[in-house]
C-alpha cells in the first residue's frame, strides 16, 4: 500500500472588475487630483468618507460633495506585529482610525514617519501623498499619514467617534 | 409563533488546529452523527438540514453546502446554507429554529463548521481593493483599536484581558472537545506572550481551529418523544448594522444592545444579571468579555470589567461566562457561534459534564460577526416557556 493522500495544495486566484459607481468614482477621481472628497447628507449633515452615495443613518441620497482636509486626528489605533502577506511595510507598524477634519466617520490607515511608542489617541496627523506625477484614481495615492506637529486633540473632541 | 422549539440533540467534533484525519464531509458528519445519536434519531428522522459556515475563502471551496448534502443525509430533503460572517453559527441555528416554529418542519438538523487548516483564515479575506486604504492587519488588527477605545472609555485596568484569557483556558481543561489545552496558563505567561496587535497579546487571542457543531431542533410533539430532557428555546433575535455610519459605536454596538433587548423581552427577562444562570458569549479576543457583558446588559456601561475582576464570571461565580473555554479555546469560525448556542443548551439540560454550572436553568447563547455588524442570540431554558 502506498501512503494515503492527505492533502493536495491548490492556489486560488481571482480577478475582479470593480464598478465603482458614481459616488466612488468622484472620490477616486478626487484622489487622482490630490483631493479627498466626501459626501454630505442633506438631512443629518454628516460627511461620509469614503462616500457611498447615501446616508446609512437617514437612508437618503447624499450627493453633496464636500472636500475633506488631509489632516486629522488619531481616534484609536493598534500596533501590528504580524508580517502581512500582501502589505510591504516592515513590522511593527501602526494602523489607526483617523478622523479627517471635516469628515464624520474615521478611515483606517497607516501611521509612518513616527516612532511607534509616540503614536497615541488624539495625535494630529496629515496625509503623505505619492509624488504628483504618480497620483492615480486609487486610495494608494495616499501613502500613509504622519504626525503634523500640531498639539494633540482633546479627548472630548473625538470621543463620540470611538 | 405556531410551534415551540426545543433542542433535543447536540454534537460536536474534537476541535484541533488541523483535523487531517477527516475530510470536510467527514468533519461535518462527525458532529451531525453525534447530534442524531444524542437525539435518539437516525438520518431518516430528519426533515431538513440548515448548514452554516463563514466565508468560502476560509477553505477555498465555493459553496461547500452543495458537496456536503449527501454527507449530511440531505438527499431528497431541503438543505440551505446561511451566511452572516462570524455570527453564522448562531444565525444558522436560528434559521433552523424558525423552520420549526413556523411549522414548516418537525425535526431540523442544523450544522456549522470551519476547516481553517485548509486555507489561511488570517489573510483569506485580505484583498487589495481600490476603494479602501492599502492597510491590512487581519481580524486582530481590525478589533484591536476598538479594544483600545474600550480601555480608554472604561478606564479598565490592564490585567482584565489577561484574567479572561486565563479563566477561559482553565475552563477549557474541563471540556474534552476544546482545541487549546494549556494546563500551566497563568497571568505571567499571558503577560509574557508576544504582543500581536497591541493591545492584544498572543494568549489573549483565539486559536485557528478545524471543527464542527450540530444540533437537532424539534417542536413540542418531537420534544415529548425525545429520550432526554430538551432545552427549550425561550427567545431568539438577530440584528445587523452598517459598516460605516456616523455615531456607530463599535465598543458597545447598538445592534447588540437592541438584539439583547428584543431577546430578553421574548424570554420575559427583566434583569439579565439575576435571571440568566450562565452565558456562552462569543469572545475571540479576551477584552471582548467585558465589552459584551456591558453590551448585553449584565453590567452598566464601563463596568463590565468589574464583573471579570471580581470573579463573577468564573465557573463558580454567580454569572459564569464561557465555562466550556469559549472561542478563546476553540475557534472553527463558522461553528463558533453554534458552539455557544449548543453550550447554552447543554447547560440547561444539565449535560455539560465537567464544566456544568450547578443548577443552570436559563442560559444565553451569543454570537457576533463581521466588524461587530451581525448579532445572533438565543435564550434557552430547562422549562417549557
Ligand atoms: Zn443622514
Amino acid at each position: 500500500m502506498s501512503e494515503p493522500v492527505t492533502s493536495i495544495r491548490r492556489p486560488v486566484r481571482l480577478e475582479y472588475d470593480f464598478t465603482a459607481g458614481r459616488a466612488m468614482s468622484r472620490f477616486l477621481l478626487g484622489l487622482a487630483e490630490g483631493r479627498i472628497l466626501g459626501q454630505g447628507c442633506p438631512e443629518c449633515a454628516r460627511v461620509y468618507l469614503p462616500p457611498r452615495g447615501t446616508c446609512p443613518t437617514c437612508g437618503v441620497p447624499a450627493e453633496e460633495e464636500v472636500e475633506v482636509s488631509p489632516r486629522g486626528t488619531v481616534t484609536t489605533f493598534c500596533v501590528v506585529n504580524i508580517p502581512s502577506q500582501v502589505l510591504v511595510v516592515p513590522v511593527p507598524y501602526v494602523c489607526a482610525n483617523i478622523l479627517l477634519d471635516g469628515a464624520d466617520v474615521p478611515i483606517f490607515h497607516l501611521i509612518q514617519e513616527c516612532p511607534i511608542e509616540e503614536v497615541r489617541m488624539g495625535l494630529r496627523v496629515e496625509a503623505v501623498w505619492v509624488p504628483a506625477g504618480e497620483l492615480k484614481a486609487t486610495f494608494e495615492s495616499i501613502r500613509h499619514f504622519r504626525p503634523s506637529d500640531e498639539p494633540d486633540a482633546a479627548y472630548d473632541s473625538y470621543r463620540e467617534h470611538l | 409563533m405556531a410551534e415551540r422549539c426545543a433542542v433535543i440533540g447536540v454534537g460536536q467534533t474534537k476541535h484541533a488546529a488541523k483535523r487531517g484525519d477527516v475530510s470536510m464531509p467527514g468533519l461535518v458528519r462527525e458532529a451531525a452523527a453525534r447530534a442524531l445519536e444524542d437525539a435518539g434519531l437516525t438520518w431518516r428522522g430528519i426533515d431538513a438540514v440548515v448548514i452554516g459556515k463563514a466565508p468560502d475563502m476560509f477553505e477555498g471551496v465555493m459553496m461547500p453546502e452543495l458537496f456536503l448534502a449527501d454527507a449530511l443525509g440531505a438527499v431528497g430533503k431541503p438543505i440551505m446554507r446561511v451566511h452572516t460572517a462570524g455570527s453564522v453559527g448562531g444565525s444558522t441555528a436560528l434559521v433552523a429554529a424558525y423552520l420549526v416554529q413556523a411549522g414548516v418542519h418537525e425535526r431540523v438538523l442544523t450544522v456549522a463548521f470551519e476547516k481553517q487548516s485548509e486555507s489561511n483564515a488570517m489573510w483569506a479575506l485580505t484583498i487589495s481593493v481600490p476603494f479602501q486604504p492599502p492597510v491590512v492587519a487581519g481580524a486582530g488588527g481590525y478589533f484591536a483599536p476598538h479594544i483600545r477605545a474600550y480601555i480608554r472609555r472604561s478606564e479598565a485596568p490592564a490585567h482584565v484581558g489577561m484574567l479572561v484569557a486565563v479563566k477561559d483556558r482553565l475552563n477549557a481543561l474541563r471540556n474534552p472537545y476544546a482545541h487549546l489545552r494549556l494546563p500551566d496558563i497563568s497571568l505571567e505567561q499571558v503577560a509574557a506572550s508576544p504582543m500581536l496587535w497591541d493591545p492584544i497579546r498572543y494568549l489573549e487571542a483565539c486559536p485557528s481551529s478545524d471543527g464542527a457543531c450540530a444540533m437537532v431542533l424539534t417542536n413540542g410533539d418531537g420534544a415529548k418523544r425525545s429520550p432526554g430532557a430538551p432545552a427549550w428555546v425561550w427567545g431568539t433575535a438577530m440584528r445587523s448594522e452598517p459598516v460605516i455610519a456616523y455615531g456607530r459605536d463599535q465598543v458597545n454596538p447598538r445592534a447588540g444592545r437592541e438584539c439583547a433587548a428584543d431577546l430578553y423581552g421574548q424570554a420575559g427577562i427583566t434583569n439579565p444579571r439575576r435571571e440568566i444562570d450562565v452565558a456562552a458569549l462569543y469572545v475571540p479576543f479576551s477584552w471582548y468579555a467585558p465589552m459584551w457583558l456591558e453590551n448585553l446588559g449584565f453590567a452598566e456601561e464601563g463596568r463590565g470589567w468589574k464583573l471579570v475582576e471580581d470573579g463573577v464570571t468564573a465557573i463558580d461565580g454567580d454569572l459564569p461566562v464561557n465555562p466550556s473555554g469559549g472561542v478563546l479555546s476553540s475557534n472553527p469560525i463558522g461553528a463558533s457561534g453554534m458552539l455557544r448556542f449548543a453550550e447554552a443548551a447543554l447547560q440547561v439540560q444539565g449535560r455539560a459534564g465537567e464544566h456544568q454550572v450547578d443548577g443552570a436553568r436559563v442560559a444565553l447563547g451569543h454570537a457576533y460577526g463581521g466588524g461587530s455588524q451581525f448579532f445572533a442570540m438565543w435564550i434557552v431554558g430547562s422549562e417549557k416557556p
